[in-house]
């Protein structure tokens, strides 16, 4: 398993290497520059401007120079106070050697944030909101799919998987105002807007205030995005306990003369959850990666908007920081799903 | 005469599937002696595992559906039983084998676990009895270190091994009835060989009875003492065994054995020896199910299905013509 996960982190090192290219490649490709606005700037203003960030330098060398100062950790003995080109996202003493790693460089929209402040102030709260989706998914999703499964072409099927057809094909954008409107206006029960907690986090996401306070702002735009994903579980996680309780070893199981309950929890639950792990990674990755809707409609001040807008004001650092963070985060969630998959399932070894 | 421990009479079982019902079981009746072997042959789909299953009440449901008989088992009806005392019998009383040792298993569960879990469930065993009852299950079957392959998984067995981790799970509560669905139709020669002398000493041991289901006449020739050959969903034939080897009175069933010494050919090769398809078990025929494919058959074998009868001492059979004449009797 050690040496499957070191290789998995190797494999991410390639991932990273090929997504930034092609970001980068993509991202010069498309036509205009940070700095076209309504009113075009002078000349002279524009030439510092792709001086004072290096756009002049030729493209090899800016990529290079980026991905060093991403990638490779720097360590020196005096130690230097952080300005807008010299922000690390992991900046920390040993002794008297200070170790710094991953600079994702300015922001051109702001001229007093770098790329690094918004990973730290709004990045959290983007991956919060993923988080609680995934467990509002999972906790509404896999007991709605066995209780379909178990009361198959009842009653209880039927409501189930009406509701997760509902599920789906309701977007963010009318189940967030119509959520807003009932708990948050009408009934006054939760805040319509905002969210609960702000920096500093415990270990860069988690909020300190993990209680009522914080979950009072994040229950309704967790549900808000994570029902349609909830439905997705629900039907997946049903299928695959109707296929589970077709399986020879469930006729051992009730020829032992096992009680009905016992040979759902204990010989079918297990093995029908399987495929619905291997899927909580992408779901995981799309869930934190697809927060903007959400945010938007909730008022929330996350990572979405910076992104989208990034993008339309080829904000390049934003762009590159924000995809290779999005990539990390997709490769570490499936690693994660296959560790879980192996303990799952004896049959399955890495090594 | 031994007392009858088992008498199943006039059992029917059907699917009903999107073609419309499936007569999988057409009213068989047969019984079992105390420490008696019974071998159960036919080709395959001809109803011998829903024959056995529906005994239990094992069948997946819907589709299946018992829709008639009776399985008397130590003066109680198997099949009007409640949900609860029947899973006091299934595991304990009587027990089953399935065919392939792979799927049989659950795949995530350790064999301490699986094969201590009838111990629990019938004999109110702890964790700690169980296991020690375990080991000494695993080595009745000859598991090689025992104690060392508890937290195995069924995947870290050999085909063969694993089939005999399923006797041992079979045999936990000393069942007085072992039911083994082609326990080794999976395996091969030699391993098959082994694992039939394994249940052939445990029978002697442990005095239960068997109903032992294949394809195969040669395996049941040295392990039962009545055989019972089945057909599109009847009973076409049943007798001793000396008796149906010496003479078999229905053309399938000679058929069957007159396929039986070609071991060159496998095994699908020698059953479809014989001419013609299996039938389709959509509806209840009123003629006889085998009359398609028999050298035999005479204008009434297509206007009436012959029931078993009594045709010699002990020996039943379903048919209308005497093949050794070939006129009709
Ligand atoms: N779940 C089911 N749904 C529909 N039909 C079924 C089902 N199970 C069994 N049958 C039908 O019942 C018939 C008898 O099946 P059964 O499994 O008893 O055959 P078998 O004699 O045990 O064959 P084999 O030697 O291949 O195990 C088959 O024709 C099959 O199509
Ligand atoms: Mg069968």
């Amino acid at each position: 398993m050690g040496r499957f996960i070191v290789r998995r982190l190797l494999y991410m090192l390639i991932v990273i290497v090929a997504v930034s290219m092609i970001t980068f490649g993509l991202m010069r490709a498309i036509p205009g520059g940070p700095f076209d606005k309504d009113k075009p700037v002078s000349k002279e203003v524009l030439e510092n401007l792709n001086k004072r960030y290096h756009l002049d330098d030729p493209l090899w060398k800016q990529y290079g120079s980026y991905m060093y100062e991403v990638m490779i950790p720097h360590f020196s003995t005096q130690s230097s106070a952080a300005t807008l080109d010299n922000d690390y996202l992991i900046d920390f003493n040993i002794g008297s050697l200070q170790f710094q790693w991953m600079n994702f460089g300015p922001t051109y929209s702001s001229r007093s944030r770098t790329v690094n402040d918004i990973f730290r102030q709004q990045l959290p709260i983007s991956a919060q909101l993923g988080v609680m989706a995934l467990i509002v998914a999972l906790v509404v999703g896999m007991p709605l799919g066995i209780l379909a499964a178990l009361k198959q072409n009842t009653i209880w099927d039927y409501l189930g998987m009406s509701i997760s057809i509902v599920g789906v094909s309701v977007p963010v954008i009318v189940l967030g105002p119509l959520l807003i409107w009932i708990f948050g206006v009408s009934l006054k029960w939760l805040p319509p807007t905002g969210w609960g907690t702000r920096p500093p986090y415990f270990l860069g996401f988690i909020p300190y205030n993990l209680g009522w306070s914080f979950f009072r702002s994040a229950i309704m735009p967790s549900v808000a995005l994570g029902l349609g994903s909830s439905a997705v579980i629900a039907r997946l996680t049903r299928a695959s306990l109707l296929q589970t309780v077709r399986e020879d070893y469930i006729r051992t199981a009730r020829a032992k003369g096992l009680r009905e309950r016992m040979v759902i929890m204990r010989h079918a639950l297990k093995n029908s959850l399987i495929p619905v792990v291997t899927i909580i990674g992408p779901l995981f990755a799309a869930l934190v990666t697809g927060t903007f809707v959400t945010e938007i409609v909730f008022g929330i001040p996350g990572m979405g908007k910076y992104f989208v807008t990034s993008i339309t004001n080829r904000d390049y650092p934003v762009i590159m920081g924000t995809i290779l963070l999005y990539a990390v985060v997709l490769v570490l969630a499936n690693l994660l799903v296959d560790i879980t998959y192996a303990y799952l399932d004896p049959r399955i070894r890495y090594d | 005469m031994p007392n009858k421990l088992l008498s199943v009479q006039g059992l029917e079982t059907h699917f009903q599937t999107r073609e419309g019902t499936v007569h999988a079981v057409n009213g068989v009746s047969f019984s079992l002696d105390e420490g008696e072997t019974v071998g159960l042959v036919g080709e395959s789909g001809c109803g011998k595992s829903v024959t056995m299953l529906s005994m239990l009440r094992l069948i997946p449901s819907p589709p299946g559906k018992i829709v008639n008989g009776s399985a008397v088992f130590r003066g109680q009806d198997l099949l009007k039983m409640t949900d609860d005392e029947i899973r006091t019998v299934r595991g304990s009383q009587i027990s089953m084998i399935f065919q392939d040792p792979m799927t049989s298993f659950n795949p995530v569960l350790t064999i301490e676990r699986q094969v201590a879990e009838p111990l629990e469930i019938h004999l109110g065993m702890s964790k700690e009895q169980a296991r020690d009852r375990v080991v000494e299950l695993l080595e009745l079957v000859n598991i090689p270190k025992a104690k060392e392959r508890l937290n195995d998984y069924p995947h870290q067995f050999s085909g063969g091994m694993r089939q005999r981790v399923m006797i041992a799970m079979a045999l936990a509560c000393n069942p007085q009835i072992l039911v083994a669905d082609e326990p080794t139709t999976a395996l091969d020669v030699t391993i098959q060989a082994q694992i039939v002398e394994l249940i052939k000493r445990l029978r002697d041991e442990l005095g239960m009875s068997i109903v032992w289901i294949t394809h195969d006449l040669g395996i049941v020739a040295g392990l039962a003492q009545r055989v019972i050959v089945m057909y599109g969903g009847y009973f076409i034939e049943e007798a001793s065994v000396k008796e149906l080897y010496a003479n078999p009175l229905h053309p399938y069933t000679m058929g069957l054995l007159g396929s039986l010494p070609r071991l060159d050919l496998d095994e699908k090769k020698r059953l479809t020896s014989i001419d013609g398809l299996p039938p389709v078990l959509m509806e209840k025929p009123g003629y006889c199910p085998f009359a398609p494919r028999c050298k035999f058959a005479v204008e009434r074998c297509w206007n009436e299905n012959p029931q078993l009868s009594e045709i010699a001492a002990e020996h039943r059979v379903a048919c209308w013509v005497d093949p050794r004449t070939g006129r009709a009797r």
